[in-house]
């Protein structure tokens, strides 16, 4: 809320539409006095006139696109005027507070100025104050750009069914009644239940929403006798699934401010200012720490993002894919020449060295200690020497940058889950992990255990989603793989998990709110043809906004509400927490309904409507559910309070968050949840894992962490395909969220970073439009010749829509990297190794 | 001495854009306009020795620049028709659209790229500093916007004690125009004229 707000709303809003106070005076002169024709000629109302226009064009628009009130049609200039100027006259603006719920843990405020039952502008809250520190969940230039989405041309309005005789993917559609969609719906999940199991039931994964009632189809299929689950996620696959065998269940990094405290902070993989945008998540987080620390900072990075712009001596370039061998590089100085922390070794770790290794493994030369010094595993010695032409950063950098790393305390690393989203990737996460283990750097004042910076957040319950009678698992990244070989996929090979193999492959999948069928899904054009084979799956209901790319393959369209059209809760933060309590705005336009009320219609079909609803509305469920947070919380605001505050902020009493502080503090009593109870430097339980599973020839899979060559990367390019081509978050998307969206698109293009090095050879200058081709697609979009990225590598956003033809050369204009990833899954999480690709780069034309 | 003057922290911008979007939302621009923009300025090598290892000179960084509402404007001075002025209660300068021919000298003028003749309104538009926002006692809406808080409103005074006047690459010294800009520059920044660098996305420049 901005201080100073003195006005009232309706000369505000007036004044607002015509710039200059000037202006302002006459508009509220003019909505007194009415228009009348001898005022309208007057050079004033002329210009009046004129201004209302332009603006007027756009509540035009929005008028007409929420159901016609002016008939569709534009009327003649005058009489357009006319009715917009009385409506200024008549109508007020209203605040209304609601929040961003896509996929970013910003999810930050918006502050709607709603007027004649439209969005007319969207704020955000902000205080003015010059408090770095304050808490202001400030949304993006996303969620400032809300209305080019809420009144896109391609929103969904209506059910929709794939048009008889079209495949999945063209696009096709024929509006249908809700009547009809929930009958379809309805019949096709009974059959598939009767015929084939409900393990033939599948939730895609999406990250569309996030809201305490967000999530409702869980619930609906439970209630229905389950569905198949997944583990893991798009967007940490590798370090979710290896972090238990490190740290335990419940490990969470520091908070960013923690390392204000940190004389040297080292940043793998991670461009925090672009991944979490917000005001009050690790964007605004990273900066303040940055203005505050006295710390060195580093960030390893194949490029020089965003998050480091004006400190361009952070940047240490590495190779992508590589961060392990730079780690055991650095832990060979680090022990070599006695820098480590063996107390803390000895007392926290168990399989740094062989007087720390389970009985299991003692006398086999398994810790880790002989394999950076050459005793053990691939018998090499980790020298800088070594690492050097892997990297990218030479052995005299990775000596001076080992000293200081052994030398400097207390040490802050943190990692993204930019080097966790490749083909060695579990492994790669650990390995980051060894810097604070290796020197002990880990529970103390400004440290922190090596993960991603974690986060200070009030916590919501959310809508319940029953039990799942059906315990079988698949990875995220399975989906289609089951799709197509289901009852091939077994629990030794295939990361299935809770059943020793699918016992068929889905033929019902729920798409709400997500883009992960094709678009945010590796290697489009295979995932393509197994979709459109509707003998496979043999039904697919989306629930979305727009027509995304992942619509098409499905067979009927509910149309979404966007979170901010409804009321809606919910809680996060970063080095400060905050709650927002949500309204609905306006009017449900079209035929748009809920998530909740799309399920609870397919429940009342299925006649156990009372079974899902419990009798309660979505705004009665949220009301509950908050009561409950407020139960465990109880300096949360009443219900009445929060809806009235919109904007509920609460700073950490700790200040900051120290990971694993309470462990560090007495690791008996606070002993971790891994099988020593110890951090595992060496996983007897991973061992066994790895013992008792199928992996591929050329998968090297360790119990402890190590460097291994990606499949598609730096070590491994080919003579065809001699570059490697990574991905990023990029700042006009999230996601594939708003990549539809004209306005972002024209000022965040879709580019391929490029060096010069690499660029010249190919006759390829800044702004050339190039393809980016290897054996899984090829795509098309900018080139951007900079210095911001390493020779060797290129790199682009991902997110981009997909945009090809299909049914002919499949090139992908749109730019999307998902058209060049493998969708082999990584050896132990089977996850997307999006990052992990190798191609070659022409100029087009 | 003008009333108002935007600060810059180079240290903090994070090239995001809000301040462009929250612009662009409150003034209902589409396709083709934005009346703040971000400019990214870089230059340098990141090379690759016989050994395989980097090397690097790269520098880069970004201003978020909207109209600096000079001391000496030299849109309001080439203006023919005088509907290029300042505001007489904010000293921000403004367009008066019902005297504005659409003639471009102002375009042509600034050195900052700031009006644009908007051919369908038929008049030059531009930033005018939110100035219905600042006499209500507010701060302009990209001020307001920035999650890293990289932007902020205020006195000439009150802004010069947090930077100093815009004279840093790819501006124009600071000498031209007097520019109420008041920048805090991140050390990649090199000073106005420098040739080390260049404007490096100039299709986000509209």
């Amino acid at each position: 809320m901005n201080k100073g707000v003195k006005s009232d709303p309706m000369l505000r809003s007036r004044c607002e539409q015509h710039g200059s106070p000037t202006h302002c005076e006459q508009q509220d002169t003019l909505a007194r006095l009415d228009l009348s024709p001898h005022n309208k000629s007057e050079g004033i109302a002329h210009d009046v006139s004129r201004r209302s226009f332009v603006k007027g064009a756009g509540a035009l628009g929005a008028l007409a696109a929420a159901g016609g009130i002016l008939g569709g049609t534009l009327p003649h200039l005058p009489q357009f005027t006319t009715k917009v100027a009385q409506a200024y006259a008549e109508s007020e603006t209203k605040i209304v507070w609601n929040h961003c719920a896509i996929n970013c843990p910003g999810r930050c405020s918006l502050k709607l100025h709603v007027k004649d039952d439209e969005i007319v502008q969207v704020e955000t809250y902000s205080l003015d104050d010059d408090d770095i520190n304050s808490i202001q969940p400030r949304a993006c230039l996303r969620g400032r750009s809300y209305r080019s989405w809420i009144y896109h041309p391609d929103r969904i309005n209506y059910p929709l069914k794939r048009t008889e005789g079209t495949k999945r993917g063209e696009g096709k559609y024929t509006q249908i009644s809700w009547d009809e969609a929930i009958d379809i719906i309805a019949t096709k999940l009974k059959d598939t239940i009767d015929k084939y199991g409900n393990e033939a039931l599948y939730i895609n994964y999406a990250t569309g929403v996030s809201a305490s009632t967000g999530r409702t189809w869980p619930r609906l299929l439970n209630l229905l006798g389950g569905y198949v689950g997944y583990y893991g996620s798009y967007s940490t696959a590798e370090i979710s699934w290896i972090t238990p065998y490190i740290y335990g269940s419940s490990a969470a990094g520091s908070t960013l401010n923690a390392a204000n405290d940190a004389a040297l902070i080292l940043v793998f993989g991670s461009s925090p200012c672009e991944t979490r945008q917000g005001g009050a998540v690790s964007n605004h987080d990273y900066v303040a720490m940055r203005e505050q620390t006295k710390g060195k900072i580093y960030m390893f990075d194949y490029r020089l993002s965003d998050s480091t712009v004006g400190h361009s001596e952070d940047w240490v370039p590495i190779n992508p894919g590589t961060d392990a061998a730079f780690v055991s590089a650095v832990a060979y100085e680090l022990i070599t020449k006695n820098m480590v922390d063996e107390e803390f070794l000895h007392t926290y770790c168990q399989g740094y060295d062989e007087e720390t290794m389970p009985e299991s493994a003692k006398g086999m030369n398994k810790s880790y200690k002989d394999y950076i010094l050459g005793t053990g595993y691939d018998m090499v010695q980790k020298t800088p020497e070594w690492a050097a032409p892997i990297t990218g950063i030479s052995a005299e950098r990775i000596r001076s940058l080992a000293k200081e790393i052994g030398t400097t305390k207390p040490l802050y690393v943190v990692q993204g889950w930019g080097s966790q989203r490749r083909s060695n990737g579990e492994l790669t996460a650990w390995a980051i992990c060894m810097l604070p283990i290796l020197t002990g750097q880990i529970g103390l004042e400004g440290t922190n255990n090596g993960l991603r910076e974690g986060s200070y957040s009030i916590s919501m319950d959310t809508i319940p989603a029953g039990t799942n009678p059906v315990k079988t698992q698949i990875s995220v990244f399975s989906m289609v793989d089951a799709i197509d070989r289901g009852p091939e996929m077994t629990e030794k090979r295939d990361g299935v998990t809770g059943a020793e193999r699918l016992k068929t492959g889905f033929k019902f999948v729920v798409n709400y709110a997500g883009n992960c069928i094709t678009n945010q899904n590796s290697d489009i054009n295979w995932v393509h043809d197994i979709m459109v084979d509707d003998t496979k799956c043999e039904f697919v209901v989306g629930t979305d906004i727009v027509m995304c790319d992942s619509m098409k393959y499905c067979d009927v369209i509910l149309p979404d509400l966007f979170r901010l059209e409804q009321d809606s809760m919910i809680g996060t933060g970063g080095d400060g927490a905050y709650m927002i309590a949500g309204s609905q705005p306006y009017s449900v336009k079209y035929e748009r309904k809920s998530g909740f009320d799309q399920c609870a219609l397919v429940a009342k079909k299925l006649g156990i409507e009372d079974e899902f609803t419990e009798g309660k509305s979505q705004s009665e469920w949220i009301e509950e559910l908050y009561e409950v947070s407020r139960k465990k919380d109880d300096k949360l605001p009443t219900y009445a309070e929060a809806k009235k505050m919109g904007v509920y902020t609460r700073a950490n009493p700790k200040g900051a968050n120290i990971a694993l502080k309470a462990f560090r503090e007495d690791p008996i009593a606070n002993k971790l949840t891994t099988q020593s109870g110890k951090i595992d430097i060496y996983s007897e339980k991973l061992a066994t894992y790895i013992e008792t599973h199928e992996f591929a020839s050329d998968d090297k899979v360790t119990p402890i962490p190590t460097y291994v060559p990606e499949w598609y990367g730096v070590q491994t390019v080919t003579e065809k395909y001699p570059l490697a081509c990574s991905g990023f978050h990029y700042r006009g998307r999230l996601h594939s969220s708003w990549g539809g969206i004209e306005t972002m698109k024209e000022l965040n293009p879709q580019e391929l970073w490029i060096n010069a090095a690499d660029a010249k050879p190919r006759g390829i200058e800044q702004g050339d439009t190039v393809q980016v081709s290897n054996d899984f697609g090829t795509v098309e979009l900018l080139a951007k010749v900079t210095s911001r990225i390493i020779s060797g590598t290129v790199a682009m956003s991902q997110g981009a829509w997909h945009d090809a033809n299909m049914d002919g050369d499949r090139i992908d204009k749109g730019g999307n990297i998902n058209t060049l990833a493998t969708h082999r899954p990584s050896p132990f999480a089977k996850g997307n190794p999006q990052h992990t690709n190798i191609c070659e780069v022409k100029k087009v034309g | 001495m003008s009333r108002y003057a935007f600060h810059f922290d180079g240290t903090r911008c994070t090239a995001c854009k809000t301040c462009v979007f929250a612009c662009k939302d409150k003034n209902d621009l589409g396709l083709g306009y934005a009346y703040r923009k971000v400019y990214e300025y870089g230059g340098g090598e990141t090379i690759k020795d016989a050994n395989g290892c980097f090397s690097t000179t790269a520098f880069t960084y970004n201003i978020s620049l909207a109209c600096n509402h000079c001391e000496d404007p030299v849109c309001v001075m080439v203006c023919p028709t005088g509907a290029m002025h300042r505001d007489q209660a904010t000293d921000l300068v403004a367009v008066d659209s019902n005297v504005c021919i659409g003639c471009g000298y102002c375009v042509l003028s600034c050195p900052y790229n700031s009006p644009k003749v908007d051919r369908d309104k038929g008049h030059s538009v531009k930033c005018d500093g939110c100035t219905a926002l600042v006499a209500n006692g507010e701060k302009p809406v990209c001020v307001m916007a920035c999650p890293a808080r990289a932007l902020d409103f205020g006195t000439p005074d009150e802004m010069q004690k947090k930077g100093k006047r815009a004279n840093i690459a790819p501006l124009p010294s600071e000498g031209y125009t007097k520019p109420n800009l008041f920048i805090k520059a991140s050390k990649d920044a090199r000073p106005a004229g420098s040739d080390e660098g260049t404007v490096t996305n100039p299709l986000e420049v509209l």
